[in-house]
């Protein structure tokens, strides 16, 4: 036991004395890291806020049933007792075609107009909330309205919310294929870093194999180095995408007073920031692994 | 403790470099292998300590066949025998402490029980006020002798010394040989190869003679 620990702890000592003893070299590889896990990571942040973003403004979806402009009284309260028998039905209000207009006489310049007009161009409509807020049932709920007597048109309110749903999981597909393709550049960066140190310390491995080391005591100095190098640059593409979101957040406040609306970027979550350290970590072992897998066979003594 | 039977090496595509050698070496002993260059010396040093593979025969050393050891059983192995390479593989990027500490480093001793053995070491060799300096301001004498700390630190029970005076003058081998028979006396196995028959003028010690792969008798 207290061997194991010595030998870890000697091992991440190693990793950490070779990190600090080439300063620049190991700040470029980290920095390259960074930047090349920010990108992903921060495509990753934007959605997330666009999703956050999209939910507050379409709210609960709603039906919007227009009745035929031929339709009276009787024919709108017989939809109405319709709609309180059903079962999917949560709740639903009538806007009468007057109220309509008056409404649209208050809310808008278009007073004149709507002045000028002989007869009330709109019809009797219903508003309705629906129990199961999923798009499929949403949608056959709307269809089979649709059919009902004197119902000339009916809406689902969230089309375009589910449009921008749409468009956003095409957004985490291209976000994660670029993941996919710079996590591979990543590891042959740590690749290519672990190869140098591995071949500038051929004898050093050498002597060490010749008087009792195992391979994975030569191993090991190198996972570490591999895995510290992969975490320092999940900690720098953190750091560019909290920059990136001070400096939006700064022009977005102006926005924000302009067109007097509320939207701040948020960084990853917790869950998220670790995930990130995680696989960046992970991803820094794994070059290392395949590095000194693939190169330590070249220097076993003869 | 250690015993050859029949034991052959040949290198690929090249000559034999030992034919069919016997020979038994008892716990303790101290053992001179002697011939000219290219007898096969360093072959039979480095089939001890698993470096080399015999062609034909087998090795038992500490009463584990050394021909048939993989991985990390071989390292296992050489932590318990004390290496003085022909080429002293000294590591000339570090100080002669981290030189001799290196093999603790690699059988997992904690860096305070590792100081006080390490210079221990230097201390047999003569080196105790160096351990700060760099391998490369040491002179000839004094590089030989820190491979010697470095292979005795572990307390090894067989020490293993490929031409340990190879290109040092008469007095300074002379120095070299005294430390390997004071190792001897407190019951280290010592075996050393060397082609400088001057320094076995006055030894008790049994003699293997090689010639041409050959056990000469």
């Amino acid at each position: 036991m207290s061997a194991w620990l010595s030998h870890h702890s000697y091992a991440l000592a190693l990793a950490l004395k070779r990190l600090v003893r080439t300063p620049f070299s190991s700040l470029l590889s980290i920095a390259v890291i960074g930047i090349a896990l920010s990108l992903p990571a921060g495509g990753y942040m934007l959605l997330g806020n666009l999703q956050t973003f999209s939910g507050h403004i379409s709210g609960a979806p709603q039906l919007s049933l227009f009745l035929a402009l031929d339709a009276g009284q009787d024919e709108a309260a017989q939809i109405g007792s319709r709609l309180k028998q059903h079962p999917q039905v949560a709740s639903f209000q009538f806007i009468p075609k007057d109220s309509a207009l008056q409404q649209l006489k208050q809310g808008s310049s278009l007073a004149d107009v709507v002045d000028s007009l002989a007869q009330n161009p709109l019809p009797d409509a219903f508003v309705i909330n629906a129990k199961n807020t999923t798009p499929e049932a949403l949608e056959s709920l709307r269809a089979e309205m649709q059919k009902w007597p004197k119902a000339e048109y009916v809406q689902l309110d969230s089309t375009w919310a589910r449009r921008l749903d749409a468009l956003l999981s095409l957004g985490q597909l291209a976000v994660l294929m670029l993941a996919a393709l710079l996590s591979f550049a990543l590891v042959t960066v740590t690749f290519n870093t672990i190869r140098l140190q591995i071949l500038t310390r051929r004898d050093e491995i050498e002597v060490s194999k010749l008087i009792g080391a195992t391979n994975g005591f030569i191993r090991r100095p190198f996972l570490y180095f591999g895995a510290i190098q992969g975490m320092a640059g999940g900690v720098a593409a953190w750091l560019i995408i909290a920059l990136g979101i001070y400096l939006i957040n700064g022009a977005l406040a102006d926005l924000a007073l302009l067109y007097a609306f509320d939207f701040r970027l948020h960084h990853l979550s917790s869950e998220d920031s670790m995930s990130l350290l995680l696989f960046s970590t992970w991803l820094g072992w794994l070059g290392a692994w395949l590095s000194v897998a693939s190169h330590l066979w070249q220097i076993e003594p003869r | 403790m250690i015993n050859f039977s029949n034991v052959s090496k040949r290198y690929p595509n090249s000559y034999d470099a030992l034919k069919n050698i016997t020979f038994t070496v008892e716990t303790g002993e101290m053992v001179f292998i002697t011939g000219h260059s290219g007898a096969g010396k360093s072959t039979l040093l480095k089939l001890i300590a698993a470096i080399e593979r015999p062609t034909s025969g087998s090795i038992i050393v500490n009463g584990q066949n050394i021909g048939t050891l993989k991985g990390t059983a071989i390292s296992i192995l050489r932590r318990n025998l004390g290496l003085v390479f022909q080429d002293q593989k000294i590591l000339f990027d570090r100080s002669v402490f981290d030189n001799v500490l290196l093999p603790l480093q690699i059988s997992g001793f904690d860096l305070k029980a590792a100081a006080g053995r390490v210079r221990a070491a230097l201390d047999k060799v003569g080196l105790l006020d160096k351990e700060k300096a760099r391998p490369i301001t040491l002179s000839g004498g004094e590089q030989q002798r820190l491979c010697i700390a470095r292979a005795v630190v572990n307390r090894p029970s067989i020490l293993i010394a490929d031409e340990p005076t190879g290109n040092l003058d008469t007095d300074y081998a002379r120095d070299i040989m005294d430390m390997f028979r004071s190792f001897h006396q407190v019951g280290v196995t010592v075996l050393i190869a060397t082609h400088d028959a001057e320094l076995l003028g006055g030894a008790q010690q049994r003699i293997l003679t090689l010639d041409h792969g050959k056990l000469a008798a």
